[in-house]
């Protein structure tokens, strides 16, 4: 399938925020367009982390707006934005760990059920009837993943590259139109990379959806990321394709050091 | 050998998200369930009925509703004690002030009163975890208990401050024999038991679970923390409620409020620990076995063991057991009872072979 990128679908407008006296993020301005992959790249403490977690409503900025498919806004809880189709995954694995495999898929699709405690408690009619569709489409999000030998068993006992793949499910049992990934190759061996790779490109363009990924494997950052976001000290340094950015003298004086 | 899942094939998602999904755990199950109905209440006699039997139950439906908002949802309670008691409170007052009330109405009720309650002691876990909501929990243990002492409205004016159950009896039936009030318990407790897994296996259960382990990524995924915890605390409370209504009716008779402070609390909350945190079938356990390791104590203290103990030491007994057991699973096996079956089912699906 040709991929197609849209118009933007997410505009930031000069984000600044700050912890009492600590800036994270000073006036930062770019924007994500639909189906495309964009990475966001810089030292340790640029103000990546921050930057999703302002996008996803965890942070409220002091300063600046967000457009998000055409309504703006200023503060929004976490499980707003999760309502308007924004699902992430983070830096350190986030996953229900006293739960089962499927538990934790299931749990990612909790916005689309609509039964409640009452219906649950009976598990009858449309709360069964409800509970099997859901579980066909996590099937298929497992069967997609390539963990389905792993379904019934507890989070917490599987190796880490197996935790991230989970968490990426999860993320996407919601079915969102944007993705945030937070270092999702973070401390994989090679093999394990790769196959993230290729999950990350089959879900963007298979799914269609939309991702802004946070990345410090260079390599992997300019294979599959359409436009790069550099940051650094909460600045903006650099915007543009991957190879633009790779030959911007700037973004390789502050990210890759001297002497490059 | 005998307990072996091969060859029990599940060709569609619903024969694989039954409760019991292999074969062998049914039939043993549909056993348990048969003679709980049908030989328990021949068969046992008048002092294990009341005395054992029907506690066990009222008991395990206490710790049951302990362990949805502990062992599932996370949040750590010591008021079970006040909530089991505002839920026979409540119970003896809609049936002594509404006249012709029907009994199930009052205790359903009771439970609901206790909900309520249970909701507003809940308020503060929005703010604080833990230890801490531990102590906001036991302001409740002892804000209801006085209360209930306080104003003599709620036990109607007697003298004591002690409330006598009124007759049991629905449709015309009268449950007044240690047997019929322990098949009215049974039903009861099985029913709430069998919801309370409904709700932990679907929707509402994952979301207690996932506000448990994470809930920053449990608000990220779209679960409203407020609602999920006040959720956990109603339902929970519920369960305590009619289990206190239970525990006035079905198999006390007569309690004061005295009878439900920290001391119960304490006795529920073991319940769960060693009977198994996030597990309708830890509370079972552990209420069974809290309540039937002393009557197994005694039982061993009449034998030729018991006459090698000197007297003194045999008084005390029972709490060093307790305590040794207490401290032997939160250090070894801190998931209970249920993981040391889960384990032992394990070794028997290979049994005979080591691998």
């Amino acid at each position: 399938m040709a991929r197609v990128i849209g118009d933007v679908i997410l505009d930031l407008q000069n984000i600044s925020l700050s912890f009492g006296g600590v800036k994270a993020l000073t006036n930062i301005s770019f924007d994500v367009r639909e189906g495309e992959i964009r990475a966001i790249i810089g030292p340790n403490g640029a103000g990546k982390s921050s930057m999703l977690n302002v996008i996803n409503g965890v942070y409220h900025p002091q300063q600046g707006r967000i457009v998000f498919r055409g309504q703006e806004r200023r503060r929004m809880n976490p499980h707003e934005a999760a309502a308007q189709g924004i699902a992430r995954t983070f830096q350190n694995i986030a996953l229900f760990k006293g739960m089962t495999v499927l538990d934790n898929i299931m749990t990612g699709r909790n916005l689309m059920m609509r039964r409640n405690f009452l219906w649950n408690a009976l598990y009858w009619g449309p709360s069964r009837r409800e509970e099997i569709a859901h579980r066909k489409r996590v099937e298929e999000i497992i069967d997609f993943l390539e963990i389905q030998n792993i379904r019934k068993t507890p989070v917490g006992r599987l190796p880490y590259g197996l935790q991230k793949r989970v968490e990426l499910a999860r993320a996407l049992a919601a079915e969102p139109s944007l993705l945030l990934l937070d270092e999702p190759m973070a401390g994989m061996n090679v093999e394990e990379k790769q196959d993230m790779c290729r999950f990350i490109l089959d879900v963007n363009e298979q799914l269609g959806t939309t991702i802004v990924l946070i990345e410090h494997d260079m390599g992997v950052v300019m294979d599959i990321s359409d436009r790069v976001v550099v940051l650094d000290y909460g600045r903006k340094i650099g915007d543009g394709p991957p190879d633009e950015v790779r030959n911007d003298p700037v973004v390789i004086e502050a990210y890759l050091g001297a002497g490059h | 050998m005998i307990y072996r899942e091969a060859g029990q094939f599940k060709a569609s998602y619903e024969a694989d998200q039954q409760i019991f999904p292999i074969k062998q755990d049914r039939i043993v199950m549909a056993a348990l369930v048969a003679a709980a109905f049908l030989v328990a209440p021949w068969a046992a006699s008048e002092y294990w009925l009341q005395a054992v039997l029907t506690p066990v139950l009222v008991f395990a439906l206490a710790a049951l509703g302990l362990n949805l908002l502990t062992g599932y949802a996370g949040q750590l309670s010591l008021g079970t004690g006040a909530f089991m008691a505002v839920g026979a409170y409540a119970t003896y007052n809609f049936l002594l002030r509404l006249d012709g009330l029907p009994f199930l109405v009052g205790l359903v009720l009771g439970g609901l009163s206790a909900a309520a309650v249970g909701v507003v002691f809940g308020l503060p876990s929005l703010r604080i975890k833990g230890f801490y909501l531990a102590m906001a929990t036991l302001a409740a243990q002892f804000f209801i208990v006085w209360a209930l002492t306080k104003f003599p409205w709620f036990s109607n004016y007697s003298s004591s401050g002690i409330i006598t159950a009124q007759r049991i009896e629905i449709l015309g039936f009268a449950f007044d024999t240690p047997a019929r009030k322990y098949l009215l318990t049974l039903v009861i407790v099985s029913l709430l038991a069998l919801a309370a897994k409904n709700l932990a296996r679907t929707n509402t259960g994952r979301s207690w679970m996932a506000v448990r382990d994470m809930d920053v990524a449990a608000e990220v995924i779209g679960i409203p923390l407020m609602k999920t915890k006040l959720l956990a605390f109603a339902v929970s409370s519920f369960y305590c409620g009619i289990a206190g209504g239970l525990y006035a009716y079905t198999y006390l008779g007569t309690v004061e409020a005295d009878g439900f402070g920290l001391d119960l609390s304490f006795k529920i909350l073991f319940m769960i620990i060693i009977g198994g945190m996030g597990s309708v079938l830890g509370a079972f356990l552990g209420a069974a076995f809290i309540l039937l390791l002393p009557v197994g104590l005694n039982v061993l203290m009449h034998t030729s063991v018991g006459a090698l103990v000197p007297a003194t030491l045999a008084s005390n007994l029972e709490l060093i057991v307790f305590g040794v057991l207490i401290i032997f699973f939160l250090i070894v096996e801190p998931h209970g009872l249920t993981r040391l079956w889960q384990i032992g089912k394990e070794k028997l699906r290979l049994w005979p072979f080591p691998h």
